[in-house]
């Protein structure tokens, strides 16, 4: 089972506009893959196939071996696959660490009655899921603003606090929806560096972003989309200097 | 001096009737913001399956078990859940405006069976004779009136303790990120419309577990007390006391109940009796005026929702130092 992600022939319109066109894409274990195009390309339209926010009008999507095509995507987490949005999505009125314990999976008391029959073993799991949850806070430097309410946090730190929320289920690969995107250059060079960090002890890591100079700096390798339609893919040197890439980029843009 | 103690427990017991079913809805509105506009058809099933079950057989209604109080309140408790899961299963789906107008309707469809299946709810004659906790000591209207309140009170801060700890539970968490984010909280597994239905079965078993213990008292059920007038009196009680926060429900239901029945006695006495029928009318838009001056003094209600977080998170202050 060498692919983590196995997506083939997926297409979804939104009315007469075909946003994802028989778009394929494979992500190996332990790969930091990068995902890139023009605005509007369908790149987020894939990443919500692929979560299962989207249902595909065709296609097929295997995760970790198991067929995902028709699942719901509150089932995605448990099969190994955590995202994070392009606009940061935190639940604003929720203090940041009770946002990063929402992230926990299999906790007995999400069902009532345990709360009142298993009140042991609640405790334990949820003394243990606070463990985690401040380790993870201290990993992305969001510790200090633990009680905080979320709505307080920067763009920036509100990117971060996805990605904690999504640590706590333990998932074995990850969709980053433009985590640079509007994020101030100190706070990116920290981004950059955990998310490697990440990937470094084994979670793959497919890759939504703009900023080239990060994709180059992260990417094992990067997959090229266009209207919708696979166009390339190679080493982001070897992407980053291929005129068909260059023109889709500057095409768009001449628009 | 007996005769206020005694008057002063019925009024707290009958308002304490109205802080469990606030506490119901705000299970519904103010932990997973679901828009419940037929209270009183939860209500209402709850009443009148505890009084089928504990009042005795009759012949010319059907029904009747005699059985014990308790069971008669886990009967309505049960049956509100019930009827709540069954309306969630077709609705909870929908937008919050279509989920009102179903659950509108609801309440409406309970009020016409209730009116008219006369041979099970008596129909508009309600039912009466149903048996009052400590009936046998209503001879001494302080006792009785003292043991009564007592006894509700006690329903109330079981519920209220119950949702407490479940608020403040893993539970009450994810019913807190699905109503304010539902994709990010289903990016993390948690599926939306199970714990929306378990959210509305829960609040559905409360008020029909408030509308049993309110016919006990009373002691009396009729159709005409299962209105919207009571949905409407429920939801201004859990605004004024604050959405979101249990202990704002109990407070809510108390001020508002108060607010009332004195605006109700203010008319008694002010305007004259051939006019008084038309003039309680005047009680409903006292209570909008009073809901208008709350959320213009305290937009978050008398007690604003805290800053939950689960019992197990040290809160922060000591963390901080
Ligand atoms: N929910 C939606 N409804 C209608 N059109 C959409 C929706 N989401 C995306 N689109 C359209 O699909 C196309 C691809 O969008 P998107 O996947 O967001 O591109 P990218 O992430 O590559 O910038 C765009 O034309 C966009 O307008
Ligand atoms: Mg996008």
């Amino acid at each position: 089972m060498p692919h983590v992600i196995a997506a083939s022939g997926l297409s979804l319109s939104f009315g007469g506009v075909k946003a994802v066109d028989d778009m394929s894409i494979q992500l190996r274990r332990g790969e930091f893959l990068g995902l890139i195009g023009p605005n509007g390309a369908g790149k987020t339209t894939l990443f919500n196939m692929l979560a299962g926010t989207y249902k595909a009008d065709a296609g097929c999507i295997l995760i970790n071996g198991v067929d995902a095509s028709r699942g719901r995507a509150s089932a995605r987490i448990g099969m190994g696959l955590g995202r994070t949005f392009q606009i940061p999505r935190p639940f604003p009125h929720m203090t940041v660490i009770e946002n990063v314990l929402t992230g926990a999976q299999n906790q007995a008391a999400e069902t009532i009655l345990a709360n009142f029959l298993r009140i042991g073993k609640v405790a334990a799991q949820e003394r243990a899921a606070i463990d985690k949850a401040k380790g993870i806070l201290n990993f992305l430097k969001l510790d200090h603003l633990m009680h905080e309410p979320a709505r307080v946090l920067s763009g920036g730190q509100r990117k971060l606090l996805e990605l904690a929320r999504v640590l706590m289920a333990d998932p074995s690969v990850i969709l980053l929806d433009e985590p640079a995107a509007g994020v101030n250059p100190a706070l990116l060079g920290f981004i950059i560096d955990r998310v490697r960090d990440l990937n470094a002890r084994g979670t793959s890591i497919l890759l939504i972003e703009h900023n080239m100079d990060m994709v180059a700096r992260l990417c094992h390798r990067v997959v090229v989309m266009v209207g919708g339609r696979y166009l390339t893919e190679g080493s982001p040197q070897a992407v980053a200097a291929n005129p068909a890439v260059i023109h889709a980029y500057l095409g768009v843009a001449a628009q | 001096m007996i005769e206020l103690v005694s008057y002063g427990a019925f009024f707290l017991t009958l308002a304490l009737t109205f802080a469990i079913m606030c506490l119901g809805l705000n299970v519904q509105w103010g932990q997973t913001g679901l828009f419940n506009v037929g209270v009183a058809g939860f209500v209402g099933i709850g009443a009148y399956v505890s009084a089928l079950v504990t009042t005795p057989d009759l012949p010319e209604r059907l029904g009747g078990f005699g059985w014990p109080i308790a069971v008669g309140w886990l009967a309505a408790a049960l049956a509100g859940a019930v009827a709540a899961a069954l309306l969630g299963a077709l609705t909870i789906r929908l937008r919050a405006d279509y989920l009102a107008i179903a659950t509108f309707g609801f309440a409406v469809v309970v009020q016409l069976c209730v009116l008219n299946l006369q041979s099970v709810t008596g129909g508009p004659f309600g039912i009466s004779f149903i048996p009052r906790p400590f009936g046998a000591l209503a001879g001494d209207p302080l006792i009785f009136g003292l043991l009564n309140l007592a006894v509700v009170a006690a329903v109330t801060l079981g519920v209220y303790a119950a949702l407490e700890h479940l608020t403040r539970s893993p539970w009450g968490r994810v019913l807190r990120a699905i109503r304010e984010d539902e994709q990010a909280a289903t990016a993390l597994g948690k599926n939306a419309i199970s714990f929306r239905l378990q959210a509305f079965a829960m609040g559905g078993a409360i008020m029909g577990l408030a509308g049993a213990v309110q016919g006990h008292f009373i002691g009396y059920i009729s159709p005409e007390a299962y209105v919207p007038i009571l949905t409407f009196q429920v939801w201004a009680m859990l605004i004024v006391g604050g959405s979101g926060n249990n202990r704002g429900a109990i407070l809510g239901a108390i001020v508002v109940w108060a607010f009332w029945a004195a605006s109700g006695a203010l008319i008694a006495a002010i305007v004259p009796p051939e006019e008084q029928a038309r003039a309680s009318a005047l009680k409903i838009v006292m209570i909008g005026l009073a809901i208008c001056l709350v959320l213009l003094l305290r937009p978050r209600g008398l007690l604003g929702e805290l800053k939950t977080v689960s019992r197990h998170v040290d809160d922060g202050k000591d963390a901080k130092t």
